[in-house]
């Protein structure tokens, strides 16, 4: 027998019994930045390799929705915050070994940037948009003559905002399932599907389509490739981590990991775009929404099932 | 200087003054502690062994709390206490996620909260409330560097651990075993 209890009564509200200080809104922000990173990445490859005719949607459409969901991610971070007033606090200091300062300059330079190129492609969507002000139409004028090395900008910063995502879990290392760094990968690769997708949804454009479906394929490839590996390193590595990989390998986190992430939100759309490949007809929603949904899912399970999992009691 | 506090658990009895001392002492909002008493149970009847342990914040030499903190409220104090800066906390949770003890949690104020080695008492010269109130007197506190404090003394004569040193933490709670 080996019992370890606290006999003082620790009941500190969302420390005991488990760990819960993050609820909804750190995954939901994880999803919407890394749906946001992935759609601002190809957006920009594709406007720097000079394709936007070829991809109109996505160059110029999905970029559209991108300040929506950075905003939205935003506002999820800020109701996060339980001392709320001293938020500004992140913006007077750089510190480079907390994940969470940088991500939160990196999130602070590229959502003006995102913007700004929206702001420049609105007239594909809203062809009578007017500006109003002379100055917003010199603006346009202005910025417009660096949409390529804005494109850079936010090709380089999406990269970081994808991989972020995960390296704020995997940089706590009293957490045993987020102490790996395929996570920062993982999370990355996670965004760049759900973005693909997302474009896949929005386009009217066959060529385009297939494009993005295999695009989606190949993340879904790595992602799976990702999750295997994840799961090797776990189980050859110390008692924590072999705890923490078995809460998804018969512990109470199984059902919804393999189910929701795994089946529906991975292997199924996969099986759905080889299909479509192939020439059989499958509306693009059915695995752009299984994708998304996944997506989620895969960042909620991972925010809660790592708080649960610890080194002591 | 290093603070550093020492936990005889040959001695401790579980009473959990040092709780209600360190409640009292902190004005610590009811419902919540910054320190816990532990009792480990092991073997099997007539072989059996018990080890209690009064525990706190571990102010770790290497802090995964003031490396994660986003705006630098989790901070090094005199002689390696770790305390937190309430006009900079934001209450973004990170230290208390990146804690393997568990250690602090969220003032109903909003910022994050934890033990501080009394440090106002020591400024005073005084001991840790915890430490001055234990009826048995298994609580040493006192400088590591310096080779004539309790805590120096009693580490050189006991046989001594920390908890999960493996998570590279640095820990300077020390239990005597």
């Amino acid at each position: 027998m080996n019992e370890e209890i606290i006999v003082s009564g620790r009941n500190n509200p969302f420390i005991d019994p488990v760990l819960q200080i993050w609820h909804w809104q750190i995954p939901l922000y994880l999803f919407l930045g890394g749906l946001a990173a992935g759609i601002l990445f190809f957006a920009a490859l594709y406007r720097i390799m000079g394709k936007e005719e070829q991809y109109p949607t996505a160059v110029k459409k999905a970029p559209l929705i991108v300040p929506i969901l950075l905003v939205f991610g935003l506002i999820a971070l800020f109701l996060d915050l339980k001392h709320k007033p001293f938020f500004w606090q992140l913006y007077t200091t750089i510190k480079l070994q907390s994940p969470m300062s940088w991500g939160a300059w990196v999130l602070m330079a590229i959502t003006p940037l995102s913007f700004i190129y929206a702001a420049l492609n609105i007239k594909e969507v809203f062809p009578l948009w007017d500006w109003k002000f002379q100055w917003l139409k010199n603006f346009e004028k202005f910025s417009g003559k660096y949409i390529v090395q804005l494109s850079w900008a936010i090709m380089i910063l999406s990269l970081i905002l994808g991989v972020y995502t995960g390296i704020l879990f995997s940089a706590f290392n009293a957490r045993p399932l987020w102490n790996t760094s395929i996570l920062g990968p993982l999370f990355l690769a996670s965004g760049l599907s759900t973005g693909a997708v997302t474009i896949m949804l929005m386009s009217k454009n066959a060529r385009e389509r297939k494009l993005f479906a295999r695009i989606d394929l190949l993340m879904i490839a790595i992602e799976l490739f990702l999750i295997v590996h994840m799961f090797m390193g776990f189980l050859a590595s110390t008692q924590v981590q072999i705890d923490a990989a078995n809460l998804f390998l018969g512990g109470p986190y199984t059902a919804p990991f393999w189910i929701f992430v795994v089946s529906l939100g991975l292997v199924i759309p996969a099986l759905l775009e080889i299909l479509e490949i192939r020439k059989y007809h499958i509306p693009a929603i059915v695995p752009a929404v299984l994708v998304l949904f996944g997506g989620i899912m895969l960042r909620f399970i991972f925010a809660f099932a790592g708080q649960t999992s610890r080194w002591l009691y | 200087m290093r603070y550093a506090m020492a936990v005889d658990t040959k001695k401790c009895v579980g009473c959990s003054d040092c709780v209600v001392a360190c409640q009292t002492e902190n004005n610590v909002p009811i419902g919540y502690c910054r320190e816990w008493v532990v009792e480990v149970l092991d073997g099997t009847y007539p072989q059996l062994e018990m080890e209690i342990r009064s525990e706190r914040c571990n102010h770790c030499e290497n802090s995964p709390c003031v490396r994660c903190c986003p705006t630098g409220a989790s901070h090094y104090s005199d002689g390696g206490i770790v305390l937190v800066n309430e006009k900079k906390c934001i209450g973004c949770g990170a230290c208390i996620t990146s804690c393997p003890y568990d250690a602090r949690y969220t003032h109903p104020n909003g910022y994050v909260d934890k033990c501080t080695f009394c440090i106002h008492r020591i400024h005073d010269g005084l001991k840790p409330a915890c430490a001055a109130v234990c009826p048995t007197k298994c609580i040493y506190f006192g400088d590591l560097e310096d080779p004539g404090s309790e805590v120096s003394e009693i580490l050189k004569k006991r046989k001594h651990k920390t908890l999960i040193p493996e998570a590279g933490t640095k820990p300077q709670l020390y239990f005597l075993i």
